[in-house]
């Protein structure tokens, strides 16, 4: 078994088949995860770089802890703290940390498209750790893993996924992967935080209201609201924001049954979520993280077949 | 393709091993069964079931060891793991590593460092069903071996499940 592609650039790039093999393979990462020693030599002979263009700890962070799990030697580049900072263009980094013999680059960048244009000039494996406002593929694939663990299987589930859809990656990752898995998506929010033809283009139904959306899910994967991504008033205030798509103890507890809260973090607690919800045992959130170290453990090794090159 | 063991040869190899490690670990007493995917775990199944019935033994677990993350081979091709489940602890045990077919002995050198990874065992011990003795690699041996077969580089040996039950151990050339 390989998978079709030797980048992980999207997830609308890959197979049901490719998704199917990185989630069996991450949960045996799991298990590496819970051994004495968390630990497999599989990449001692591979060298990573990261090239993180925007503020990450999180993504940051499981990659780098997948990549020492997996014995492979790493290299971190910050973009505030590099020679991009005097005006180095991606292109010349790249190729400049390649001549150092580097086989893989995770990347993160706010240029949608980065990790596709890096793919097509140079030679080594490119995972995307997130694009501009495009692709997120390792949080969706974690995402996936975290509800097959919870619920067995992803097709039929009824996941919604909740907040500002119009800037979110992972919001587009995750519908391209339950889709291509079969699961059922309904996306909600405040209508100028959801893209106008996402019904017809990405076949998910949309929903402006919170409690119908809630009462109908199994899963709800709460997203953050961007602040940093807003540059025109899209709703009039956070307060207004958490009145209607706030999610707190009292909504959950007057559903008809309990579901499943997800967020991909960082939280903005008392907007999108409460800490009450966050902290409860309907949360799975911690369990997304730690799974997210086994998901790119497995990206990563899957990827790192020299025969590829 | 040549059969080398029908199963009920296979079925009565599989006796005379458990008879042969049952005296020299009376009981199993402080010892553990891991099996190597995929041929090793069906060994050792089909030895957990021989062995309780010798000692008369109520339960008893088979550790599955797969080799997958640490293969020598593995930049080649990559290789979609098996289940790894060991849900005992091997520390200070005798462990008896189990597998279908020694033949070059970097399976087993890689089944070393995984056991290692989850503790410090007393003894390993490695039994197989059969041993391809002239194409060693590894300067590893057997202690309880079925058969010695006698084969050619590139032929393959294999434990593989037989029509109507059971499993064969076959010969191929390919």
């Amino acid at each position: 078994m390989q998978l079709s592609t030797r980048h992980l650039l999207g997830i609308k790039e890959l197979t049901p088949d490719d998704i199917s093999l990185i989630l069996s393979t991450a949960e045996q990462f799991k298990e590496v995860l819970q051994r004495p020693v968390k630990k497999v030599p599989s990449l001692r002979d591979v060298t990573i770089v990261n090239l993180f263009y925007e503020n990450s700890t999180r993504t940051r962070f499981s990659f780098e802890l997948a990549q020492k799990r997996l014995s492979a030697d790493t290299l971190n580049f910050a973009a505030s703290s590099s020679s991009a900072a005097k005006g180095e263009t991606l292109l010349d980094t790249v190729n400049n940390i390649l001549s150092m013999k580097v086989d893989m680059v995770v990347i993160r960048h706010s240029a949608t498209g980065a990790p596709h244009f890096l793919a097509k000039h140079i030679p080594a494996a490119i995972i995307n750790a997130g694009d501009g406002i495009n692709e997120h593929p390792t949080q969706a694939l974690l995402d996936a893993f975290s509800i097959t663990e919870k619920f067995g299987s992803l097709k039929g589930r009824k996941v919604a996924i909740i907040g500002d859809i119009l800037h979110s990656r992972v919001a587009q990752s995750n519908i391209h992967l339950l889709k291509k898995m079969g699961a059922q998506v309904v996306v909600c929010g405040p209508p100028t935080l959801i893209p106008k033809h996402i019904q017809a283009a990405l076949n998910v139904t949309v929903s402006y209201d919170l409690k119908e959306t809630l009462e109908w899910c199994e899963v709800a994967n709460v997203l953050r609201i961007q602040l940093e991504r807003q540059n025109q008033v899209l709703f009039s205030s956070l307060r207004e924001y958490r009145l209607h798509y706030g999610i707190n103890r009292r909504l959950l507890d007057s559903l008809s049954k309990p579901i499943t809260v997800m967020h991909p973090g960082p939280i903005n607690r008392g907007v999108e979520l409460d800490s009450d919800v966050a902290d409860s045992h309907q949360s799975i959130i911690l369990q997304q993280v730690e799974n997210g170290v086994a998901v790119r453990m497995a990206a990563l090794y899957l990827l790192s077949n020299r025969n590829n090159a | 393709m040549k059969t080398i063991l029908h199963n009920t040869d296979y079925l009565e190899a599989v006796v005379s091993l458990a008879g042969t490690l049952l005296m020299k670990h009376p009981g199993l007493e402080n010892t553990v069964l891991v099996g190597v995917q995929q041929g090793g775990v069906v060994l050792g199944w089909d030895l957990v079931r021989e062995i309780k019935k010798q000692a008369g033994l109520k339960e008893l677990e088979l550790g599955l060891l797969d080799i997958t993350f640490y293969r020598d081979d593995f930049r080649t091709s990559v290789l979609a793991p098996d289940r790894m489940n060991i849900p005992f602890s091997i520390e200070d045990k005798n462990v008896i590593l189990i597998d279908d077919v020694l033949y070059t002995g970097r399976t087993i050198k890689a089944a070393l460092d995984v056991l290692l990874d989850y503790g410090r065992p007393g003894r390993v011990e490695l039994l197989v069903l059969a041993d391809r003795k002239e194409h060693r690699q590894f300067p590893i041996q057997a202690d309880y071996v079925g058969l010695t077969v006698p084969t050619e580089k590139g032929q393959k040996l294999k434990l593989v499940a037989a029509e109507g039950g059971g499993h064969n151990l076959i010969l191929r050339d390919s």
